[in-house]
C-alpha cells in the first residue's frame, strides 16, 4: 500500500508543479492546433478520412514528444533526481508517477485536440477515442522511461525522439488501424498488449536506469 | 566457444563463405518462378537470421550484465549489437537489390521483413547515439543494457504490428522464399547460413578482442602516468 502512496505523492508533486508553472500544457495545446493547420497546407487536394486520421496520430505523437521532453526538466534543473533515488521508495514508483502525470497532461491536451480535429477535418467515433486512450498509456509509459534515460545523457532533448520513435511504431499501427478499420477490436487488443508488455518491462527495469 | 582460437575461426569462415558462394552460384538449381535472381535470397535470409541472432545475443549479454553483474558482459553486449547492425545493413542492402529486381523499385513497403529490419535498424542506431552520449562507466553500461533488452522485445511486437498494418496500408503481395525448399536448395541454404553465422562470430571475437586490448592499454597508460 505504501507503494501506491509513494506513486500518489510523486504524481501529485508533478501535477502541482504544472498547475503552478502552467508551461507544458498550454504549449502542447497550441502545438496541436498549429500542427493541424500545417497539415492542412501540407497535403495538396482534399484529404480523405484515411489521410486525416494519419494526421491526427502524427500530431498526437509529436505533441506527446513535446510534453515528454519537458517531463524530467524539473528534476534536472533543480537536481532533485538524486533526492528521488535516495528516497526510501521503490525506484519504479518514480517512473509510474511520472508516467501518470504525463498521461494526465496528454489526455488534457487531447480533450482539446480531438474536438479540434473533428472541427477541422472529420468526425471522430468511439473506436478512435478508445484507441487514443490506449495509445496514450503506451506513449506515456515508454516515453517517460526513455525520457529518464535521455536526461542523463549529454544529448538530452536530441536523443528522446530518436529513442522513442522506433518504439512508437507499433502504437501508431494499432491506433491508426483501430481508427480506420472496420473491425477495430484486433487493433485495440494489440494496443492493450503493447501497453501491458512494455509497462511490465519498464516497471521491472527502471531501477537500472536510475541506479549506478 | 571462447576457447576456439581466432585464427581457426577466421580460416573456417573463409572456407565456409567460399563454399557458400560456390554452392549458391553453381550448385543450387534455378528457381522456377524467379530465376537466377532468387539466389540472393540465400544470403538475404541467412544474413537476416544472423542479424537477429546478434541482436538476441546482445540482449542476452545485456541481461547478464544487469542480473549477474558480469563485468565482461557490457562490452560483449555492445559488440553483439554492433555486429547485428552491420549485418542488418547488409540485409537492407540485399533486400533492396532483390526488390529492384523483383518489382523495379529500390524499396517496397510490402515486404514485412524489410520493413521490420528498417525499424530495428533505426532502433539500434539510436542505441549507438545513446551509448556515445554518456560517459563511459556503470551508468552507460546500465542504460545500454536496458535499451538492448527493449530492442529484443520490440522484434516480435514490431513484426506483429507490420502484419496488422498490411490490412490498411498495402495489398498483400504474394512472395514466398521458394515453395520447394528441399534438395540442393536446402543444402545451399544451410551452408550459406552456417557461413554467415561463423563469419559473424569471427568478426564479433575480433572486435571484442580489439576493444579489450584497447581497454587494457588505457588502464596500463593510466597506471603508468
Amino acid at each position: 500500500m505504501s507503494y501506491v502512496r509513494d506513486v500518489g505523492a510523486l504524481a501529485r508533486k508533478d501535477l502541482l508543479l504544472e498547475l503552478r508553472a502552467r508551461d507544458t500544457l498550454p504549449a502542447m495545446l497550441l502545438f496541436v492546433a498549429a500542427v493541424f493547420v500545417i497539415f492542412h497546407f501540407a497535403l495538396p487536394g482534399t484529404p480523405s478520412r484515411l489521410e486525416t486520421t494519419g494526421f491526427l496520430w502524427v500530431a498526437i505523437l509529436f505533441t506527446a514528444l513535446l510534453g515528454l521532453g519537458r517531463a524530467f526538466v524539473p528534476e534536472r534543473e533543480q537536481r532533485t533526481f538524486d533526492g528521488l533515488v535516495l528516497a526510501p521508495c521503490d525506484r519504479s514508483a518514480i517512473w509510474l508517477a511520472k508516467s501518470l502525470a504525463t498521461l494526465t497532461f496528454l489526455v488534457a491536451a487531447e480533450v482539446v485536440a480531438l474536438p479540434l480535429y473533428a472541427l477541422f477535418f472529420h468526425p471522430i467515433h468511439g473506436a478512435m477515442v478508445a484507441a487514443v486512450l490506449l495509445a496514450d498509456v503506451g506513449i506515456c509509459g515508454v516515453g517517460t522511461f526513455l525520457g529518464a534515460m535521455a536526461v542523463v545523457t549529454r544529448a538530452r532533448d536530441l536523443l528522446l525522439p530518436l529513442l522513442f520513435l522506433p518504439l512508437a511504431m507499433p502504437i501508431v499501427v494499432g491506433a491508426v488501424g483501430a481508427s480506420v478499420s472496420a473491425s477495430p477490436g484486433r487493433y485495440l487488443g494489440f494496443l492493450a498488449l503493447y501497453d501491458l508488455l512494455f509497462a511490465l518491462v519498464c516497471w521491472a527495469t527502471f531501477e537500472y536506469v536510475v541506479a549506478e | 566457444m571462447r576457447r576456439i582460437p581466432l585464427p581457426a575461426l577466421a580460416v573456417s569462415s573463409l572456407v565456409l563463405v567460399a563454399t557458400a558462394l560456390v554452392f549458391v552460384f553453381y550448385v543450387a538449381p534455378n528457381d522456377q518462378t524467379l530465376g537466377f535472381s532468387q539466389r540472393i535470397f540465400y544470403f538475404h535470409v541467412s544474413l537476416a537470421f544472423t542479424a537477429y541472432a546478434c541482436f538476441i545475443g546482445g540482449a542476452w549479454n545485456a541481461f547478464r550484465h544487469l542480473w549477474k553483474r558480469d563485468p565482461r558482459a557490457d562490452l560483449e553486449s555492445y559488440v553483439c549489437v554492433h555486429q547485428g547492425l552491420i549485418f542488418g545493413a547488409m540485409v537492407l542492402l540485399t533486400g533492396s537489390i532483390w526488390a529492384k529486381i523483383s518489382w523495379g523499385r529500390w524499396w517496397v513497403w510490402s515486404e514485412d521483413e524489410l520493413v521490420l529490419f528498417l525499424v530495428l535498424y533505426l532502433f539500434y542506431c539510436a542505441y549507438f547515439m545513446l551509448r556515445f552520449s554518456v560517459d563511459p562507466g556503470p551508468q552507460r553500461a546500465n542504460l545500454s543494457a536496458v535499451y538492448a533488452l527493449f530492442g529484443v522485445i520490440l522484434i516480435p511486437v514490431s513484426f506483429a504490428a507490420i502484419r496488422l498494418a498490411k490490412e490498411f496500408l498495402h495489398p498483400r503481395v504474394f512472395t514466398l522464399h521458394g515453395p520447394n525448399f528441399g534438395g540442393w536448395i536446402l543444402v545451399t541454404y544451410c551452408i550459406a547460413q552456417a557461413a554467415m553465422l561463423v563469419l559473424a562470430y569471427t568478426l564479433y571475437r575480433l572486435e571484442l578482442g580489439g576493444k579489450r586490448l584497447d581497454a587494457r592499454l588505457r588502464d596500463l597508460r593510466e597506471a603508468l602516468a
